[in-house]
């Protein structure tokens, strides 16, 4: 069985018109950044990936995860986790019921909220169960994000333009926490940027997407 | 999957509610118009019905009252909205008459016109105001105010009534439109604030609320409730013709009545025809206006005029409903007094437990109906969403349908439709009815909200492994609770302030309070009025009081909802 996550001959169009054609494999643990000016289709390989385009747009090609063919199966199955540039933190729940939407069902009450309270110690945000998301900083939410996309235990992590609404100090610490928290758990990560300095610290492969004429 | 196949038959099942009534009552009304009523022993096809109309010597003044009014009540609204609009948005007058939106659209019709009438009678709270000091009558004069010959006691009380429900429409079309950019630069270019929206923005902001504007004109020129109210009496409007003749014992005259419900669709599809010629010598003249490069001089007078007469729109309203409160209260009351001799509970004692049925039954239709339409409308918005089921611009067009055709024409039909085949009137019918005008506004309401809700955050939730019915229950709905209860709020109002589908579908034996209050128009018991119009106010004022106040508890310790 092939480990990580397989892109094969990728074709995405938009009424009639190719946008992008792509094939890539990212194996388990490492990054492949996808760069290029934005309307090149990065956030569209994206959605394609999860399983969420648009019905305007047309595809072909087709997408396994660790050997299985997840091409056709519905987006909630496809054990792809994404992160977006917004927190995207659900706003009418607190940062523990954040995280427990996420967290896989199973295990009792009591195991569910040590699961959940790990999670925040391991992002230095402990205690913070019970707090409104709206009244976290930009670099704490991001971390709940984090967390929230982690405990559902996806066997790949999209990433489209995570840290561009961080300013730079910031950015540098939570694109580090993200790079290390997926490789500690061996998940292939795929990012889309149009920021070199993300791409080089990504540090694996890039390919850079230049719009078909 | 159960939902996979139940949601694409919602958006199928949501025209034909909206739809299926509207066409079968036109069929119904063509059929005895036609001289067609086997109910009656009649069989067509014949044109006397047409003949019979004719006949009759009040029909001229009565064809136009209706267009007189509705025209002028259009034209009239549609300028104040548009010049308040235009001199004022953005300006702290203008914020304030946009915080009494809400609780002026939920006004009833009914309430509304009788609070203007009380208003503006001889002996109404104006007149008593001024009374004697300033006028030195010290009884009422002996003018014709209400119900006056050309309707214009009428044509004020749709104003007042359209008024904020164009600028409703007209605040949705401002967030698509880019109004402050183009206003900088034409106020750069020496405009002035009225001139320069005019000649800028109202071209684009036209364009999207022209549908709404449609709805005002249809609306007024077949207005039942408002008519029987503010009215003149001989002649009647055309519309309170035909449910004089609808409602007479005498089935024959059932077809007189289906041949001028014909009329008054022909009366305002011919008027739609007209405005729309309208429209392009408007877009002619202005664009001449525009060529010609005039900044605006009289501009600040004409934005002074326009926040006056929103202003006295809002007050009418506002104040009528006071008086109509100040009315349930009062004990014996001269002219000119200004309040009542004494307050007391008795009308209340008196008429309360007839209110209190009245309420029963109109809570009972209004809350099944909104909540059937928010159910479609829901699942209409959810299937979009899920299965790309986009509604096109034309499919707008049948949103705005049943908005669109004149009540007085499918109503009788529908009822005459009902009586030949032998079913029975009452409530589940009245609800059918009501459904058809709730449906359209609950779904405007809810569009927009629903639409704009971040699609992110869908896909966030199915990449947690969240299914589409989970993402809608669990993370959609919740998000999107206030709009849901303020499109409820709009909902019930509607369905509160239906008069004529209340009475025709329900034969006269549903009981509402809007059908128990314009039953009252008549009788001139403005103690009586005074409870019902309250009390009917109240019934649609309340939910959207709690549209506002449940949110702002549920979500008391979430930030990032509390301006959603």
């Amino acid at each position: 069985m092939v480990k990580g996550l397989t892109l094969g001959n990728v074709a995405i169009s938009k009424g009639g018109t190719p946008l992008l054609s792509l094939s890539a494999t990212v194996a388990p643990g490492e990054v492949l950044s996808i760069m290029g000016p934005s309307g090149v289709g990065k956030s569209t390989l994206l959605a394609f990936v999860t399983g969420t385009l648009a019905p305007v747009f047309s595809a072909s090609g087709s997408v396994h995860l660790d050997g299985q063919d997840i091409t056709h199966t519905p987006p909630h199955q496809r054990r792809v986790g994404i992160l977006f540039q917004d927190d995207l933190l659900f706003p009418h729940l607190s940062v523990g019921a954040n995280l427990a939407f996420g967290l896989q069902v199973g295990g009792t009450k009591q195991e569910r909220l040590a699961k959940i309270n790990a999670a925040l110690t391991e992002v230095g945000l402990e205690g913070f169960a019970n707090r409104d998301p709206a009244t976290l900083s930009g670099g704490q939410k991001a971390r709940v994000a984090l967390m929230r996309m982690l405990l559902s235990e996806p066997s790949a992590l999209l990433l489209d333009e995570p840290f561009s609404r961080l300013d730079s100090a910031l950015r540098a610490q939570v694109r580090e926490l993200v790079f290390a928290r997926a490789s500690a758990r061996g998940l292939p990560v795929l990012m889309v940027t149009h920021d070199a300095e993300d791409a080089a610290a990504a540090g694996g492969e890039i390919i850079t997407l230049t719009p078909i004429q | 999957m159960k939902t996979r196949r139940l949601l694409p038959i919602l958006p199928v099942l949501t025209l034909l509610a909206m739809l299926g009534p509207v066409v079968a009552g036109l069929y119904g009304t063509a059929l005895p118009a036609f001289g067609h009523l086997p109910a009656a022993g009649l069989t067509g096809p014949s044109l006397n019905p047409f003949f019979e109309l004719f006949d009759w010597a009040g029909l001229p003044r009565a064809v136009m009252l209706s267009l007189g009014v509705g025209v002028g009540a259009t034209v009239i609204a549609l300028t104040i909205v548009m010049l308040l609009t235009a001199g004022w948005s953005g300006t702290r007058a203008f914020r304030f008459l946009e915080c009494l939106l809400s609780p002026l659209l939920s006004v009833p019709h009914a309430a509304a016109a009788f609070g203007l009438a009380f208003l503006i009678t001889p002996s109404g709270w104006i007149s008593r105001a001024l009374s004697p000091a300033v006028t030195g009558w010290d009884r009422p004069p002996d003018l014709l105010i209400v119900q006056d010959p050309l309707g214009l006691t009428m044509m004020a009380g749709l104003v007042i009534k359209e008024v904020p429900f164009l600028l409703l429409i007209t605040l949705a079309a401002l967030g698509q439109a880019d109004t402050t950019r183009s206003m900088a630069v034409a106020q750069a270019l020496g405009y002035g604030r009225v001139t320069g929206w005019l000649k800028t923005v109202f071209p684009r902001v036209y364009a999207q609320i022209r549908l709404a504007v449609y709805v005002v004109l249809a609306y007024s020129m077949s207005v039942v409730d408002v008519a029987v109210i503010l009215g003149p009496n001989t002649p009647p409007s055309l519309s309170v013709y035909i449910v004089r003749l609808m409602s007479d014992p005498d089935l024959a005259m059932r077809l007189q009545g289906a041949a001028a419900a014909l009329l008054q669709l022909g009366l305002v599809i011919g008027a739609l025809i007209i405005w729309r010629i309208g429209e392009v010598v408007v877009a002619a003249l202005g664009l001449r206006w525009i060529m010609a490069g005039h900044r605006g001089k009289i501009d600040p007078v004409v934005g002074a005029f326009a926040l006056l007469a929103s202003g006295a729109c809002a007050f009418a309203v506002v104040v009528g409903i006071v008086v109509l409160g100040v009315w349930s209260f009062a004990g014996f009351w001269s002219f000119p007094d200004f309040l009542p001799d004494q307050f007391t509970l008795r009308n209340w004692m008196r008429f309360g437990p007839n209110t209190l049925a009245a309420l029963g039954e109109t809570a009972l239709i209004a809350g099944c109906v909104t909540l059937v339409a928010l159910v479609l409308t829901i699942g209409c918005l959810e299937a979009e969403y899920r299965h790309g089921l986009t509604l096109s611009q034309r499919g707008m067009w049948l949103l705005y349908l049943p908005l669109l055709v004149p009540q007085t024409a499918f109503l009788p039909g529908l009822q005459t439709l009902m009586l030949n085949i032998g079913a029975d009137v009452g409530r589940v019918p009245v609800m059918l009815a009501h459904l058809v005008f709730v449906l359209p506004y609950v779904f405007l309401s809810l569009a927009d909200p629903f639409r704009a809700w971040d699609a992110r955050m869908g896909t966030i939730a199915n990449a947690l492994g969240a299914r589409p019915d989970r993402v809608l229950w669990a993370v959609r709905l919740p998000m999107l609770l206030r709009p849901i209860l303020t499109a409820m709020a709009v909902g019930l109002s509607v369905s509160v302030g239906q008069y004529l589908a209340t009475l025709l579908i329900g034969g006269g034996r549903v009981a509402t309070l809007t059908t128990e209050a314009v039953a009252l128009a008549s009788g001139g018991d403005r103690r009586a009025i005074g409870v019902y119009g309250l009390m009917q106010t109240g019934a649609a004022l309340v939910p959207f009081t709690l549209a506002l106040i449940v949110p702002a508890i549920v979500w008391r310790n979430r930030k990032g909802l509390r301006h959603g």
